[in-house]
């Protein structure tokens, strides 16, 4: 049953074959039994769950269900979850119960879907491993030994290793296509304003969007039409109509124009990433894509361009966590400053404080102008390539990331080789595109097979089409159906 | 030497919006602590700012009323500083791109000067909490009802040259806010609030010396105090070979004194950035030609207007347009008496007026309605009454409610006008008084005042003026 997708779970809740209920034990059975020695979940809500896989089986007996009522599902804990706890993994918020949903549980909620839990994350979604998480790493399905990248590393974990059928991650520069590529999933980051940022707490606002990880392009579609839209509470997200992105995944490759990123096919790429890159690529040309390389001068600006924005952002995002109205508070300050100091001191991890830092140096008095002013200016140039680009090609192509999976603590103490590997998936977040990561194949390190993920990028609002292209992918492939040796 | 005194004014204005500027919170003053605070007031993770488009309407109502530039995108930034009352560590503000910039105002100052004075910009901001530092012992309360209440801050160009020029500017933005109905320029309870920028240079020379701004004066009559101790204390520290701090000081309105509140080098690095949870803010000029349609007629075209149909003075009529509801009043007064403007302008300042003073109302708080207050004006008019009696009669009708011609009816003040009565009086008096009468005849021409006296005491003040003039002429003369 759990490695069924989440299209194949609705239709047999429809067709009555099994039950919510039946689906919600079975998966929590899962995440009891599996769930420790992945670290995926940093809350698992049992009761709710149960309750919302009675009330959808109510639904689904009148009749009344609809393409997801019944289906579980996680969310990254960094989203707002009424009455839950919602931690961001960081010790700052352990103990927050949030007051709200976020605008993406709600939806995904009214859909009818079951909340199974929270996922581990890297602490406020700042890290490519799931290291910085307060709740200690999260382990790769496909080898313990490695990272599930990040920073919706436990997202990730949790539906690779199929203990959820699907979950929700955010991406401010890679943080679900990365994870998405090291774990074998299909993860989309959707356009910046698609998807509303209410009650996701805020990392770097300019970049953050939410979006899914599932186990395909179809399972992906359902599920970000449903957490997809415009909200009059965030004043970023943008009124325009949602496709149905399921009814439209049969967009035919035959003359796709593809263009391949000359500038990520270069140093620090794994050969055997490339050659699994090369073969989709192959694939493609055969089913009738034309295929082209396109030249994006600008994007290897991209790392140091969102190491500066993004700790700008998260700099005075972070604010609001003083030890005054919610988080830790330090145990007996004896004035203002000290309640400051020691709170953010005790609540935030190392990852945190150094951004914190950055990105209060980069807006000081005297640097604004020669980092963050210079910083957008880079921006814009990336964005200008890349809208030069699809003048002449309907989606971009590249790997998501430079390797697969590298070890646990393999880079932790050198924090510009963590960085360097979202370099492929950070231009989408600087220019506000939607992006998807697919498996594409596996690598054999050291006698495991590790999966490897292809990045496809499109114009602004082009989900629907990367949606398409990725199905039409997975009807010639069934790289993305290869589930973790032990968790099938 | 002689010095220059150089002020600029920064106004905050708060705007009148029933909801916050980027929540829906009510914006309304002396609710109990945090009650009017929602999670965006409170700074909550995950939570987003909205911005009000009612605030944005009337910072344009400002700018047009004022004749600035309306910025057609406008940027709204962060002031990132920590403080308990301030929930997001940041206050939403605009930095590099307000909203109205390049306006002016002109002011008239009592020896009917005129000056055109210029604004710099008018920004919309979120104004902070509070914190409570008495009644908590070792601790401070906070309340954060005032977090997010919509703020307009108005900077003027330093053009004024005295507290009294500061003063006047001051009185005028404040008329003109309220005027546009935009806010309610109470000061007390912090609505309209002002810091002044204050430095000295001496007379003639061309650039500006070192200023001290003053904040938290809460008052017109702390500013104009305030400005007026600060320029002594510099003159006074340059005259003894010192150097006026660039630095932030605060007024005590109890000793009357500015004091140091922090130096230019303790000064906040505000890292401000534009905020990236809001977008440009967009302003079509459709809009702004439809907030141009409805602004109100402004308290400069209303004075021009007095002077021009009501044949008033300039000095009277800036006086009875300094706020919409007095104007209106007046106006209402003259509609109902059908003219007398002069006289109506008189006794709207006059004793209206005082009794407003004395009681601490305004005139929309006053105990006689126009209509009411037209129609004393009347009886003066139609001579039912003498100007004098007609004070009687305001007083009565100011303390108990009643109408005038009741007043003067159960008071039996009606004047006399039966020039034999008239005449009968005058007689009793002069043959009471055949002394003074003598004196009159033989050539004491004061003595006229001593007659009309009597005979007013006579009729119990009754006997009107004029009538009492001839008659008594007349008779003494013999």
């Amino acid at each position: 049953m759990h490695t069924l997708t989440v299209s194949e779970l609705a239709a047999g809740l429809r067709a009555r074959k099994f039950s919510s209920l039946d689906l919600t034990l079975h998966f929590l059975g899962r995440i009891e039994r599996l769930g420790p020695e992945l670290n995926a979940f940093v809350t698992v809500t049992a009761d709710r769950a149960l309750d919302d896989a009675r009330a959808a089986d109510e639904a689904l007996a009148k009749g009344a269900g609809g393409p997801l009522t019944g289906v579980p599902v996680a969310h990254k804990d960094i989203f707002c979850t009424d009455g839950i706890r919602t931690t961001c993994s960081s010790k700052m918020l352990s103990g927050f119960v949030a007051p709200y949903d976020a605008t993406v549980v709600s939806r995904w909620r009214a859909a009818g879907t079951v909340l199974l839990g929270k996922t581990n994350m890297d602490e406020f979604a700042m890290g490519s491993s799931n290291e910085t998480s307060y709740f200690g790493p999260v382990r790769n399905p496909w080898d313990h030994k490695r990272v599930p990248g990040g920073s919706s590393g436990g997202s990730a974990a949790a539906v690779a290793a199929c203990i959820a059928p699907a979950a929700t991650g955010t991406d401010t520069g890679g943080s679900i296509r990365q994870p998405a590529a090291l774990t074998n999933l299909t993860g989309i980051k959707p356009t910046y304003g698609r998807v509303s940022r209410y009650g996701m707490i805020a990392y770097a606002s300019s970049l953050d969007q939410a979006g899914v990880l599932a186990r395909s392009a179809e399972d992906a579609a359902l599920l970000l039409e449903a957490m997809s839209g415009f909200d009059p509470n965030d004043s970023t997200s943008v009124d325009r109509p949602v496709p149905n992105y399921a009814a439209e995944l049969n967009q035919p490759l035959k003359g796709l124009r593809v263009g391949i990123i000359r500038e990520f096919f270069g140093e620090g790429l794994d050969p055997a990433v490339e050659q699994r890159v090369r073969a989709a690529i192959g694939l493609l040309q055969q089913e009738g894509a034309v295929v082209r390389d396109v030249s994006l001068p600008s994007l290897p600006l991209s790392v140091p361009t969102y190491y500066v924005v993004a700790p700008a952002e998260c700099s005075s995002n972070l604010s609001r966590f003083d030890g005054v109205r919610f988080g830790h508070r330090c145990e007996q300050p004896k004035d203002l400053l000290d309640l400051y100091k020691r709170s953010r001191g005790e609540g935030f991890g190392a990852e945190v404080k150094r951004r914190i830092m950055t990105g209060t140096y980069v807006l000081s008095a005297g640097y604004y102008d020669a980092y963050y002013l210079q910083a957008q200016k880079c921006r814009a140039l990336i964005a200008a390539d890349f809208a030069r680009a699809f003048e002449d090609v309907d989606v971009v192509l590249s790997p998501t990331a430079p390797t697969a999976a590298f070890e646990l603590g393999a880079k932790t103490s050198d924090p510009i080789a963590m960085y360097l590997n979202d370099i492929y998936s950070i231009a989408a977040n600087l220019a506000g595109l939607p992006g998807i990561s697919i498996p594409c194949g596996f690598v054999d390190v050291g006698g495991k097979d590790l999966p490897v993920g292809l990045q496809l990028v499109g114009p602004h609002f082009g989900e629907s089409r990367l949606l398409a292209v990725s199905h039409q992918y997975q009807q010639h492939t069934d790289w993305h159906k290869r589930v973790a040796p032990g968790y099938a | 030497m002689s010095w220059e005194t150089v002020i600029g004014l920064e106004i905050h204005a708060q705007l009148a919006t029933r909801s916050k500027i980027f929540s829906g919170s009510a914006t309304a003053y002396g609710a109990e602590p945090n009650t009017q605070a929602n999670l965006v007031d409170l700074g909550y993770p995950g939570v987003l700012p909205v911005l009000n488009g009612e605030a944005v309407r009337m910072a344009i109502r400002f700018g047009v009323a004022t004749g600035s530039k309306i910025s057609r995108r406008s940027i709204f930034a962060r002031k990132n500083y920590f403080y308990p009352d301030l929930p997001k560590g940041y206050q939403i503000s605009q930095y590099e791109r307000p909203v109205v910039e390049d306006g002016s105002l002109e002011i008239v100052l009592e020896d009917g000067t005129r000056k055109t004075i210029g604004i710099t910009r008018a920004h919309l901001e979120e104004d902070a909490g509070k914190s409570l530092h008495e009644d908590f012992h070792g601790l401070s309360g906070i309340d954060l009802n005032r977090a997010g209440t919509p703020l307009l801050e108005i900077v003027s160009e330093p053009d004024m040259r005295s507290a009294k020029e500061a003063i006047a500017y001051l009185k005028k933005i404040h008329t003109l806010v309220r005027y546009l109905e935009i806010c309610d320029g109470n000061m007390q309870e912090g609505s309209f609030r002002c810091d002044a920028n204050v430095s000295v240079r001496p007379v003639g020379q061309a650039e500006f010396g070192t200023r001290a701004e003053i904040k938290n004066v809460n008052s017109f009559r702390f500013v104009e105090r305030a400005i007026n101790y600060e320029v002594e204390r510099q003159i006074e520290l340059l005259e003894g070979g010192g150097r006026v701090k660039q630095e932030t000081r605060l007024y005590d309105a109890d000793k009357g004194e500015t004091r140091s509140m922090r130096s230019k080098e303790e000064a906040n690095d505000y890292r401000y950035f534009p905020d990236p949870d809001l977008l440009p803010l967009v302003i079509d000029e459709a809009t702004i030609e439809q907030v141009r349609a409805t602004l109100p007629e402004l308290p400069d075209e209303k004075a021009a207007r007095f002077v021009r149909d009501h044949g008033l003075s300039e000095y009277d009529a800036g006086v009875l347009t300094s706020s919409r509801e007095l104007a209106g009043y007046y106006e209402t007064v003259v509609r109902r008496l059908g003219g007398q403007a002069k006289l109506a302008a008189n006794w709207v300042m006059g004793d209206l007026s005082g009794a407003l003073n004395k009681d601490a109302l305004d005139i929309g708080q006053s105990r006689v309605s126009a209509d009411a207050f037209a129609g004393l004006l009347a009886r003066i008019q139609d001579n039912t009454i003498s100007g004098k009696i007609a004070k009687e009669v305001f007083e009565a009708m100011w303390s108990d409610g009643k109408g005038a011609d009741e007043i003067i009816e159960a008071k039996g003040l009606r004047q006399i006008t039966d020039t034999s009565a008239i005449e009968s009086a005058i007689d009793d008096v002069m043959a009471k008084n055949p002394g003074q009468l003598a004196d009159y005849r033989s050539g004491k021409d004061k003595l006229f005042g001593f007659f009309v006296g009597q005979v007013m005491k006579a009729t119990g003040g009754k006997a009107n003026p004029a009538q009492l003039n001839d008659l008594l002429k007349k008779k003494l003369s013999g």
